[in-house]
């Protein structure tokens, strides 16, 4: 049989919301609460990518803990006690997703996302009462989309900077770090290096950071285009999971079709070869076979 | 590997690894995503060697990288396998218990001093001596390689003289420690597995075995050749000589793939009868006389492919395919119907099931656990087994079960194409991130990466030939000559030139290379080439285009 080495690991007790929960040592308590059947909304959190706690949409209160931790990265340790759905809790839930969402152009977001600021009876509308000119916050961060290649576009404007796409590009994935954050404070913006177009940057086009997006401020230019045209239809789209036509590897493509064309190419987080990442060729190279 | 066509290691063993051994391989264009897992190790404290003539961005994430000479990799390996023996960093136990040959091997790599390894391999002796001393040395240790190892005359010697390296050190057949050889298309493991080789039955199995043969043969219900059958280049070396008249081409482009193009051309042209079935007309469907148009394996029909890392995964259909094209197994049976063989009409898994029932790799993978556990590493032989992340893990049974594994005596032996005054400079050739083969399939997408084809010259060369970046220049060898824009890589050394087979429709590289190939493996010799560059037009001063024009802005 295979020498897979064993790791021996402690058990952890804790408490939360009232139950008692037993979860191997180094478990977050994001992960414990799902042990439980606790559901609990994150934004910035993703299981192929390092937490990197920018959006508090995931925060739970600990006991004797001054402030609200985060679930996605906390650890649970030895007799906590943990509360998931209390006032405060649910309170700061619901004021991070209303200040996401009055600046931000939520229309393509994820449908997870959209119910969780329902979820939380959030109205990011009461945050974008406009300025002294009439212009809504939201209007403060509109921008042009940035389409300068025929492989995928910008859409800042979407963009809640939840750093996803930073952690993909840079160490969690493709170690490529052809953007970072730039800019501090409102101006705070994902850029390329000096904020040159892409084909100047040092992308790859590999679309990771398409891959982890949860706003569609990324998106395939296929998607873009047949948006703008009014084709794109989610209802009408199949999604059958196949293998890329290229090297070795063997990743796994998911392929989304809409009227036998691919319109979008994405791979499972939870596939042990690609933990959701692929390449230029396997996320964009299908082009060959609808050339018809 | 020890009469199995696979690699040893599942990707995540890279991950856990303390050494990594990166050999003519530039996976992170070739290989991106198991090049994540590559970086996974190497972010986890694994220590890397590259070993690659150019400075790839691969070698860019090495600890250490060895620029050898194109070609010299036995001697490389050699120098490493007598140093380790030298130093006392055998792993004699694991020698003496799980090989054969070693005191061969020994007496034979014996010349292979780390002086004369320097010179053969023109990598300095202090970093052999690095890398043959941590090999040894490291708990775990990965060797990968890819096609800078295949593609040479000697193409399996230099796999046998790494084999030979994991011997010596044990660094086989244990989680983290392996030989990862990295397909170069994403079902040749599969193909190979499944019997398209001419000396092998599905599932690995010898065709010159009687007893398996007899078992085919009742299946079949027909008789078999006793003897094994042609690879590729012998195909060729038979329409030379007249004795292969008739070609059946699935899903090949040779006309523009193989070394040597206009020999290929002359052969291919010259068959009584060439049937080519492709998703596209290419320029080896252009010159055949019928054409089966067939549907794309990986999104218009159902089945399975393998990957470098032996595991089998489900292709599924997802678009109708255009036109008249038609599945594969439809295509094949209506053949076979047609030469007075009734296969029915056979599904996917109805094939699947036959190769369950055939090979003892294959037993235990269903397509219901295929499906449910994303796929399945052979060998898998029963509906109860896990399958095998890891191969040979035999090796450390007490004692060895099956027979040990062999050390093989290789030597160095420089490429065909030697340099000389006329062709002072080698040309290697490799793939680009954004483009594949000969572009068939990356032709149907845009990428800003790509820029045609370009000759890479280093700024060495480029300045002694006067040449510049963007300058059209002509690049002969003894067999032809081409033209193509420059671009110039201060990752190659001097002497050291590099092209693409992505754009054969505008720069027909293989009119350069050669054919020589290896013997056992049938593979040609794409990566040593020697070639001169020529300049097509002296340089001059061009006027800038809208000088001295009546109101032009500087």
């Amino acid at each position: 049989m295979e020498a897979v080495p064993l790791n021996f690991v402690r058990a952890v007790d804790l408490k939360i919301d009232g139950k008692d929960v037993r979860v191997p040592e180094g478990t977050t308590l994001l992960q414990a609460c799902k042990s439980v059947g606790i559901d609990t909304p994150t934004l910035c959190y993703l299981e192929n990518l390092t937490p990197v706690n920018v959006c508090r949409v995931c925060v739970v209160e600990v006991e004797n803990s001054r402030v609200l931790v985060p679930a996605c990265s906390r650890v649970a340790e030895p007799g906590m006690v943990v509360q998931t759905d209390s006032e405060r809790v649910r309170h700061s839930r619901k004021l991070v997703f209303e200040l996401l969402g009055s600046s931000v152009d939520l229309s393509t977001a994820e449908p997870t996302f959209l119910a969780d600021l329902e979820r939380y009876a959030a109205e990011p509308d009461r945050f974008d009462t406009g300025d002294a000119h009439g212009h809504g916050a939201k209007a403060t961060v509109k921008q042009p989309v940035k389409i300068d290649n025929d492989l995928y576009v910008r859409d800042y404007s979407k963009c809640v900077l939840c750093y996803k796409c930073v952690e993909a590009c840079g160490t969690d994935a493709q170690n490529t770090f052809a953007i970072a954050v730039a800019g501090r404070g409102f101006n705070a913006s994902i850029a390329t290096e000096f904020d040159t177009p892409l084909p100047d940057s040092a992308c790859v086009y590999c679309g990771n950071c398409i891959g982890v997006c949860p706003t569609g401020a990324l998106m395939f230019k296929s998607e873009h285009d047949m948006r703008e045209a009014g084709t794109w239809d989610e209802s009408k789209q199949t999604v059958t999971d196949t293998i890329c036509p290229y090297c070795g590897v063997g990743c796994t493509l998911q392929l989304h079709v809409q009227d036998n064309s691919i319109v979008r190419v994405t791979s499972p987080h939870d596939h042990d070869v690609t933990e959701g990442h692929l390449c230029i060729k396997g996320r964009f190279g299908w082009q060959f076979v609808q050339n018809r | 590997m020890f009469g199995a066509g696979g690699g040893t290691s599942a990707y995540r063993e890279i991950e856990e690894t303390d050494l990594i051994v990166l050999w003519g391989s530039n996976a992170r264009e070739t290989h991106p995503i198991f090049f994540h897992h590559l970086l996974k190790g190497k972010q986890d404290g694994a220590r890397m060697f590259a070993i690659d003539p150019r400075r790839t961005s691969s070698v860019a994430w090495a600890d250490v990288w060895m620029g050898l000479e194109v070609g010299s990799d036995v001697a490389l390996a050699n120098t490493i396998g007598r140093e380790i023996i030298a130093a006392g960093l055998c792993n004699t136990a694991f020698v003496e218990r799980a090989t054969t040959g070693f005191e061969e091997y020994k007496a034979a790599v014996e010349i292979y001093t780390l002086e004369h390894g320097e010179k053969l391999t023109g990598v300095k002796a202090e970093d052999i001596r690095d890398l043959a001393h941590s090999y040894a040395r490291a708990d775990r240790a990965q060797i990968c390689w890819t096609l800078g190892i295949t593609e040479h005359h000697n193409a399996v010697d230099n796999v046998f003289a790494i084999i030979n390296l994991s011997l010596l050190t044990g660094h086989v057949g244990r989680w983290g420690s392996g030989l990862v050889p990295l397909r170069g298309q994403n079902n040749v493991q599969g193909g190979g597995d499944m019997g398209a080789i001419p000396n092998k039955f599905v599932g690995g199995q010898d065709v010159e075995d009687p007893v398996l043969r007899a078992m085919f043969e009742k299946e079949y219900a027909g008789t078999i050749p006793d003897k094994k059958g042609w690879h590729l280049s012998q195909m060729f070396e038979a329409m030379e000589h007249g004795e292969l008249k008739t070609v059946f081409v699935l899903g090949e482009n040779p006309m523009q793939s193989e070394a040597d193009a206009k020999r290929t051309r002359r052969l291919l042209e010259g068959l009584e009868h060439l049937v080519v079935q492709d998703i596209f007309l290419t320029k080896t469907a252009e010159v055949a006389h019928v054409v089966l148009p067939a549907a794309a394996s990986w999104c218009e029909s159902e089945g399975t492919v393998t990957s470098s890392e032996r595991r089998v995964q489900r292709v599924r259909k997802a678009l109708e395919p255009p036109g008249q094209a038609k599945d594969d197994i439809d295509i094949l049976t209506a053949l076979a119907k047609r030469l007075g063989r009734d296969w029915g009409a056979p599904t996917a898994a109805d094939v699947w099931e036959e190769v369950r029932r055939l090979s003892p790799w294959h037993g235990g993978m269903s397509y219901g656990r295929l499906e449910q556990l994303n796929g399945l590493q052979w060998p898998c032989p029963t509906d109860d087994h896990p399958g095998s992340p890891t191969l040979h893990t035999r090796l450390w049974d007490e004692p060895v079960s099956g027979s040990r594994a062999p050390f093989q005596v290789v030597h160095h032996s420089p490429p065909v194409d030697l340099l000389s005054e006329e062709f002072p400079l080698r040309l290697t050739t490799g793939r680009r991130l954004e483009s594949f083969n000969t572009g068939v399939m990356t032709g149907g997408y845009t990428s800003p990466l790509r820029h045609g084809e370009r000759i890479e010259l280093s700024p060495e060369d480029a300045e002694r030939l006067h040449i510049t970046a963007g300058e059209v220049v002509r690049i002969v060898s003894r067999r032809g000559s081409v033209e193509a824009q420059v671009k110039i890589d201060p990752g190659l050394r001097p002497g050291l030139t590099f092209m693409t087979l992505h754009f054969p429709d505008e720069v027909e590289t293989n009119i350069l290379t050669i054919d020589a190939v290896d013997p056992k493996s049938g593979t040609a010799e794409f990566k040593a080439a020697a070639v001169r560059v020529e300049k097509i037009v002296p340089v001059q001063a061009r006027e800038p285009v809208g000088a001295g024009a009546a109101g032009g802005k500087p």
